[in-house]
């Protein structure tokens, strides 16, 4: 019975929603999930990136909202690129952190203006090969490209064929690896652990066993406090060197990384739209949270309380400046 | 080879399969010969032409420029082009008011108000312990502190479901009342429902973007077929004496159909019901990879963090839904629950009152969110046991090795060289080895499909990444039939067996495919062999329950016939029981393949690379062009092996065990 009730109100709003709308024009640009604002709660929905740096972004900013503020938070696990997509859309409200992408920047910023530029979260993100630290320090030479070579069979792995193994993350990850081993003429194969996961799980099965391994890695990343990683130096890093994907040979550059709100929010979300835009931090800081999430096993909201607790001066500023 | 064992035993030969096999045998070299003839023409044709083994150059279409612009043009064109004001635009609206209904429905409701409906429908349809089961579910759910999540999953699936009943009913109707509209809708349901929840993805993301319409629309895509087909199938089975009865009554068509078609249908139409909710169900978790939220995102998020744990805690809901919607609505199909009499109506009436009270209590005691007290959390002391398992198992166990060392052995001895060589075979080899296989086991007609099929792939330009992702699928497929095979006969000859591993198959079916894979990343490290792992690990209770019922359901007369001539309990099961459950074994390796291929492609997460990390890159970089080659791929390729592994009849009774399937896939 109780069934029939809720198809049948499913119905009545369908319904409700044509005559509403009558035949009238549909905005793609007010796409709000509908799971927001239930039960008259203000809402903000934020992307969360698959990595864990991201997640604590979230995790503070969300429990700050809620506890501050008095807003309901919904999160929704999207994709970078996509990501946009869904912030033009309006089904999210806010990307905290974001690596740099010139040509979806171009598209929603500057030409449709579905999206405006939040502001800078305070930390800069580095991408770049890295081999464990127990491995650079008993072969010192390791850690410059030109070398790479010389170890690529102690690097060998089943998935890799006869090459050496450079671990790659998950596809939504900017990377330019596959070139970069083509164009250095490099005897590594690219392996893509396919998510941020089961790269983790496979670098720290490596280094219990103080096994060598090339991967793939970024900073800040809370990964580095649990196993120490050097980086390789790679040809050095100049501007436009990365403009060609096919031909890139060069290092990936140092990203301060940006927050961007949906347009519309920007302008109508009051004070959490404030916030959001205040909402900036250290590296540490970030780190901090990401290891109570990832190592500790702390739920997100509880890392978060914990690290609010001790943080006060940081964020009140947030709050109050306009 | 079959004459030969045989010979010994006559008695059986004489009445029984082998006899069979051997005609078969003269008829699939009768079929065999013109194929022959085929390729002894046209293969040296094609290799003057194409020389090489790779799949040549000439013959592939380039569809990521066209299609890259075309997902260009619509996010350009989407906030002003009538196209999508005046039509998808609409249809994106009415499922976000309609999600967004239910949901604030089931939110004023409070954890009461639905805990008590669902255990009062329980009750009302199957009895006190369905009603149990049911409110313990759902208290479940919020003691994990799900319970927010649990109900976005809910009125996302309602929505979807209805939607997917309307549209596979009316299809069903259609289909079941004209019979050139069922030949026609035949094959395309048949099809659909062996495709891969991934491959429909994309298509919907093109046209909506992430978020809850697309994930809507490609659940009622992939939900609504067996509503249709069930339907068809039960309004076309209808008893022709009833149905002359009725018309010799001299009613007109519409009584006829309302009267006694339908009627008659109601099994068909309930089963069809069970199985459209539960591959919404499991869809709905998959959906969370294009934004559709509730329990599958938390279960993706968890996953990102390597937290089995977190995953488990939004796995079991997910697990508590699907038993209790299967449940309840398999009850209503088998017609347990009390019949729309008097007593049943009043019935009614008093759960729905007790509802509306509990509802109308909880909002007095301002109770309605769960209470955050009442919550506990299993993720640390699940992630504990991982951890153990991981540092225990992972490598240097004495005399066995550990995981990862077998991982790395399969992947060397097994996975690569089965890669290998597919990819060493030229390119003719490849369809004419598809032909030869679809026309042993089926017509020529499905040879025909498979071999478009698997040459549209190499149009595709996917060639070299297909002939991968089969090599996984062959390796699991194997591996599968071994495991499963010798399960699926302990299992027939023991019951005491059947009772150990029927609770096993239960839950194994229910769990979401997502879940299976962090466990074998932390056992197996990442590649392929751990995609391998979890697809064998998934197709397993099928393949055991159909060669389980296979073996069970051989004549005892002529096992009793076997016996009394003095065969040993081996001889009895390799020369009686097994021949006469061919058809069954051969439904097992049918059901295997298409399971283990829906989740070689979700190994893409995990490292399984090929066809399944394209899908995935092409969702995470907004790539839709790479992506959508690759689902077209997959199609082609469930296609493919399901038309190689098709017994030849498709057979009314089939539909019955591939529910067995079904619910599997519906995990």
């Amino acid at each position: 019975m109780a069934r029939t009730h809720r198809i049948l109100a499913v119905f009545a709003s369908a319904g409700a929603l044509l005559a509403a709308t009558g035949c009238g024009a549909a905005d793609m640009t007010k796409q709000a999930s509908p799971y927001a604002n239930a039960q008259g709660a203000k809402t903000v929905t934020l992307s969360v990136q698959s990595w864990v740096g991201a997640q604590a972004n979230v995790a503070v900013a969300s429990y700050l909202l809620a506890h501050e503020l008095g807003y309901r938070v919904d999160t929704v696990q999207v994709d970078e690129v996509p990501a946009w997509d869904a912030l033009s859309q309006g089904r999210v409200d806010a990307i905290l952190e974001d690596w740099g992408h010139p040509d979806q920047e171009a598209r929603y910023v500057d030409e449709k203006k579905t999206i405006a530029p939040g502001g800078g979260l305070g930390v800069t993100g580095h991408i770049g090969w890295f081999v464990p630290t127990y491995f650079a320090e008993q072969h010192p030479d390791v850690t410059d490209w030109r070398n790479l070579n010389t170890y690529a069979s102690q690097l060998r792995t089943a998935e890799s064929g006869g090459k050496g193994q450079l671990l790659d993350g998950s596809p939504s990850y900017v990377t330019n690896d596959k070139a970069l081993v083509n164009n250095l003429d490099l005897d590594y194969q690219v392996v893509f652990s396919g998510s941020e996961a089961a790269q983790i799980t496979q670098i720290k099965q490596f280094a219990k066993e103080k096994k060598p391994f090339l991967t793939y890695w970024y900073k800040p990343q809370w990964l580095f406090q649990k196993v120490p990683m050097t980086e390789v130096k790679l040809p050095a890093y100049k501007e436009g060197c990365d403009a060609d994907p096919e031909k890139v040979a060069c290092a990936y550059p140092h990203t301060p990384l940006q927050k961007f709100l949906n347009a519309d929010f920007a302008k109508k979300g009051g004070s959490a739209a404030r916030f959001l835009e205040n909402f900036s931090w250290t590296t540490e800081q970030q780190n901090e949270v990401a290891l109570m999430i990832a190592e500790q096993k702390l739920s997100p909201e509880e890392a978060a309380a914990k690290w609010v607790k001790a943080n006060e001066p940081t964020w009140k500023k947030w709050l109050t400046e306009t | 080879m079959t004459a030969a064992t045989t010979a010994p035993h006559p008695p059986v030969e004489r009445g029984g399969p082998p006899a069979a096999l051997s005609s078969a045998r003269g008829r699939a070299l009768g079929k065999l010969l013109p194929l022959v003839l085929f390729a002894a023409v046209l293969v040296p044709l094609a290799l003057i032409r194409w020389p090489g083994t790779a799949w040549p150059d000439a013959l592939t279409v380039d569809l990521s420029a066209p299609l890259g612009s075309a997902s260009d043009w619509i996010i350009d064109n989407r906030d002003s082009h009538p196209l999508f004001l005046y039509f998808f635009g609409h249809i994106s609206n009415a499922v976000v008011l309609s999600v967004r209904g239910v949901y604030l429905l089931l939110l004023a409701a409070g954890w009461a108000g639905v805990t008590a409906a669902a255990g009062l429908i329980g009750w009302r349809v199957a009895g006190v312990r369905l009603a149990l089961t049911a409110a313990v579910s759902f208290a479940v759910c919020g003691v994990l502190g799900m319970w927010v999540p649990t109900m976005q999953t809910l009125a996302l699936m309602v929505v979807a479901v209805t939607a997917s009943v309307v549209l596979g009913a009316l299809l069903g109707l259609a289909a079941g009342l004209s019979d050139r509209l069922y030949r026609a809708l035949r094959p395309v349901l048949d099809t659909m429902q062996v495709l891969p929840a991934f491959a429909y993805l994309l298509p919907v993301v093109l046209v909506f973007g992430i978020g809850v319409p697309a994930a809507v629309l490609a659940t009622v895509v992939y939900a609504a077929p067996p509503m249709a087909r069930l339907t068809a199938l039960g309004l076309r089975e209808a008893d022709r004496g009833v149905m002359e009865a009725v018309s010799s009554l001299g009613a007109t068509a519409r009584q006829r159909l309302l009267t006694a078609r339908l009627p008659l249908a109601r099994k068909q139409l309930l089963l069809g019901l069970n199985q459209t909710i539960m591959m919404a169900l499991s869809m709905a978790v998959i959906a969370s990879v294009i934004g559709a939220g509730g329990l599958g995102d938390r279960v993706y998020q968890a996953l990102a963090s390597v937290d089995v744990g977190a995953a488990l805690a939004a796995g079991l809901p997910i697990v508590l839904l699907a038993v209790v919607l299967d449940r309840t609505t398999a009850a209503a199909g088998s017609g347990t629950g009390s019949g729309p009499g008097k007593r049943g109506r009043l019935g009614w009436a008093v759960a729905a009152v007790a509802t509306v009270l509990v509802a109308i209590a909880g909002r007095l005691t301002d109770r309605l969110d769960w209470p955050e007290t009442w919550t506990v959390n299993i993720a640390e002391p699940v992630n504990r046991a991982v951890d153990w398992m991981t540092a225990h198992l992972y490598s240097g166990v004495p005399v066995i090795g550990g995981t990862a060392d077998w991982a790395g052995r399969f992947t060397t001895w097994v996975l690569d060289p089965l890669r290998g060589g597919l990819q060493a075979l030229p390119w003719w080899a490849v369809l004419l080895l598809v032909a030869a296989l679809a026309l042993l086991i089926g017509t020529w007609q499905t040879a025909l499909t498979a071999v478009l099929a698997m040459a549209a792939i190499g149009v595709l330009g996917v060639w070299k990444p297909s002939l991968d992702t089969l090599s996984q699928v062959l390796a699991a497929v194997a591996v599968t039939l071994v495991i499963g095979f010798a399960a699926g006969i302990a299992a027939a000859r023991s019951s005491r067996m059947e009772a150990l591993l029927r609770p096993v198959l239960d839950v194994f079916q229910t769990l979401p495919q997502f879940v299976y894979l962090i466990p074998v990343v932390a056992l197996f490290g990442v590649g392929r062999a751990p995609a391998v792992a979890a697809a064998v690990v998934y197709a397993l209770p099928a393949v055991v329950r159909i060669t389980t019922q296979g073996l069970r359901q051989v004549d005892p007369a002529a096992i009793e016939a076997a016996r009394s001539l003095g065969a040993t309990g081996g001889q009895q099961l390799r020369q009686v029981q097994l021949p006469l459950a061919g058809p069954a074994l051969r439904l097992a390796l049918n059901q295997g393949v298409v399971l283990v291929l829906a989740v070689v492609i979700i190994g893409g997460l995990v490292g399984g690379g090929a066809l399944g990390y394209d899908v995935v890159f092409g969702l995470a970089q907004g790539d839709l062009a790479t992506g959508l080659v690759a689902g077209a791929a997959i199609v082609c390729l469930g296609l493919m092996l399901d038309r190689v592994t098709q017994p030849t009849q498709r057979r009314t009774e089939r539909r019955t065990e591939r529910r067995t399937g079904r619910t599997r896939k519906a995990a």
